[in-house]
């Protein structure tokens, strides 16, 4: 079979015959940095393709489809327009940490990438706090954001910058007690022990009331959280232009724009991997027969099935709900999620203690 | 190997502490004060204290540094130069601070060595640390509940527009 | 991994006891209020520092249970100290530290 951990499993069979320990070790470094490298720009890609095909559809539009076979390479005509632009530091602008901010973005939405299973046993750093690492890089990002609107020394950045910030803080409380739910039903912080938990059927099945409960609040708080509609009037385009990368241009822009679309991917790979398994094939408790049959698809086929099914939702979202305010923005958040989350937390609690779960 | 990667981070911490307090912008304060954390959390790593560190970066560098640099950027800092101190008091500081140094590794100094004493690695694991925190340190981590509670009450009080001047 | 066998515990002592001289000389020397919490902050994360080492040390997990009371506490007195910065700088509009010992406006 070829799955993605007997693939791994073999390279590194290979170059530990080949080469010393320490040779090997090297170059499967770089072997995994070329790989996230490359796995980011052809998401980059196929995301930003399919934001575009998504929102022409349901707008009964046709999209891009001049470049290539129906539009397919839009995209990459698209990337090579902003690689050859020229970046401009706006004058008056903090040149370090304006040239510094889209690193960091970027850095952050890589960092998050390490202990995502993306198929069976197919896991760069099964760290036994996971969730929690996931938790704490994330939260690195609203310092990248926050240092871009500030360095470019425009007040439109700025503003799109503090409000940006302002959401991710306040919709990073909503998701992680919706990330708290289920470690406290599977009883582990490790990803890939989630993972197993489920089975015999994903928490969102198996975990009655409070799991749906915290993953409708989930979705809400990463949409939120990734500056998304109807969530994005951080960079509400009628009111400040685009928010704190106003003034990034070519390249850097584009590490922006990438890390938008990079976030978004993770932030569904998390959820799918939390509320839907991962990895983990439909498996309902002890039909065998089923499981069985079930099985048979390629665990990373699964992976990304659900992930892309959740940046499909939350592209949905984008054409179905009209632009929140900024005080409806913070109270729908201070109001109801958190005042949600936690009561749910405390049932969660309740059918975690009483088993009451499949 | 471990030591020199201790001396590594100590020489990073050390030096983006001292730039925290020469820098001349605010905002690259606040920046050097997030590098040191992070260096802060990498020696938490190297301690095994794994729990430590991710909540050490998800509350300083995502929360409360995130807060300074709101308020900083809110206030505009910038555009008005912060008033100095007078040299003589300048020159006082660092060497208080100096001699305050001297005495802290002066008393280490005089002490005998430490022994090692059998460290136990996985003390600083979730669950290890969830046991004490809610076994033995159950009240202090209520009555930790009760500080935040008054100070956000206390913070959102003195945050908010007053309605009107009084009159004296 | 035995950490504490390769890193003397004196080494966690000196560095800690290094960052804290920097927070009070950062305390001393500037006349920005939000600087000087920051430099309170630095003070704070030197002493937790300590109590993680020795917690390590002597393999204790209060130390480090310690050191989650005084991030609590670290947030707190932000919270509350950036409230009461951002009250003065509407009063008087800056944030001199010297301001404060009017004690009214």
């Amino acid at each position: 079979m070829f799955s993605l951990n007997s693939i791994a499993a073999f390279v590194d069979a290979w170059l530990n015959s080949t080469f010393s320990p320490a040779t090997a070790l090297a170059f499967q470094f770089i072997i995994i940095g070329l790989l996230a490298i490359s796995l980011f720009a052809v998401l980059g890609l196929v995301l930003v393709l399919m934001e575009r095909k998504v929102s022409a559809y349901m707008q009964i539009r046709l999209g891009p489809n001049r470049v290539g076979p129906k539009g397919s390479l839009q995209t990459v005509a698209d990337t090579l327009k902003l690689v050859s632009k020229e970046g401009l530091t706006p004058a008056g602008a903090d040149k370090f940490l304006f040239n510094l901010a889209p690193f960091i973005v970027m850095i952050a939405a890589m960092m998050l990438l390490a202990p995502i299973a993306f198929a069976r046993d197919f896991q760069l750093w099964d760290i036994n706090i996971g969730v929690l690492y996931i938790t704490s890089v994330s939260s690195m990002a609203v310092i990248g954001i926050l240092i871009a609107g500030w360095s470019s020394n425009n007040k439109y950045s700025l503003l799109g910058a503090m409000r940006s910030g302002a959401q991710i803080v306040s919709y990073e409380l909503s998701a992680g007690l919706s990330v708290i739910t289920i470690v406290l039903l599977a009883g582990s912080l490790s990803i890939s022990e989630i993972i197993h938990s489920q089975a015999d059927g994903w928490w969102i099945f198996k975990g009655h009331i409070p799991a749906l409960i915290s993953f409708v609040i989930f979705i809400i708080a990463v949409t939120a959280e990734t500056n998304r509609a109807p969530f994005d009037l951080a960079e509400a385009e009628s009111e400040l232009t685009a928010g704190f990368h106003t003034e990034y241009s070519g390249m850097k822009f584009a590490l922006f724009f990438l890390a938008e679309y990079i976030n978004i991917f993770i932030v569904c790979a998390i959820g799918s991997i939390l509320f839907l398994g991962g990895w983990m094939p439909f498996h309902i408790g002890n039909w065998a027969a089923f499981n069985h049959i079930m099985d048979y698809i390629p665990s990373s086929l699964w992976f990304f099935g659900k992930t892309f099914f959740l940046i499909f939702v939350i592209m949905w979202f984008r054409w179905t709900f009209p632009r929140l305010r900024i005080d409806q923005l913070l109270n729908l958040e201070w109001k109801y999620l958190l005042p949600i989350g936690m009561i749910n937390l405390l049932l969660a609690a309740a059918v975690a203690i009483g088993g009451w779960h499949f | 190997m471990t030591l020199t990667v201790f001396y590594l981070l100590s020489a990073l911490s050390v030096f983006s502490g001292l730039m925290v307090v020469l820098s001349r912008k605010a905002v690259h304060s606040v920046l050097y004060l997030v590098f040191c954390f992070f260096t802060i959390a990498g020696h938490y790593l190297m301690l095994n204290a794994q729990f430590l560190a991710a909540v050490h970066v998800i509350v300083y560098a995502g929360a409360i540094m995130v807060l300074f640099l709101f308020v900083i950027m809110m206030l505009n800092l910038n555009l008005a130069a912060e008033a100095q101190k007078t040299p003589w008091i300048k020159i006082s500081a660092v060497i208080l601070s100096g001699l305050m140094l001297l005495v802290l590794v002066a008393s280490v100094k005089g002490a005998e060595e430490l022994s090692a004493a059998q460290p136990q690695n996985d003390i600083g694991l979730v669950k290890n640390i969830g046991n004490i925190l809610f076994d033995k340190y159950l009240l202090p981590f209520e009555l930790i509940s009760l500080l935040l509670l008054s100070a956000m009450v206390g913070a959102v009080l003195m945050g908010r527009k007053e309605p009107q001047p009084q009159n004296e | 991994m035995n950490i504490l066998q390769t890193i003397p515990l004196n080494h966690y002592i000196m560095l800690s006891a290094l960052l804290f001289s920097i927070g009070a000389m950062g305390v001393l020397l500037r006349r920005n209020a939000i600087i000087l919490l920051m430099c309170v902050e630095l003070m704070l994360n030197a002493v937790n520092l300590l109590f993680a080492a020795f917690s390590v040390h002597h393999a204790d997990g209060g130390g480090q249970v310690m050191v989650i009371f005084i991030m609590t506490v670290a947030a707190a007195e932000v919270a509350v100290g950036l409230a009461i910065i951002v009250m003065m700088f509407r009063k008087a509009g800056t944030t001199d530290i010297n301001l404060f010992d009017t004690l009214k406006w």
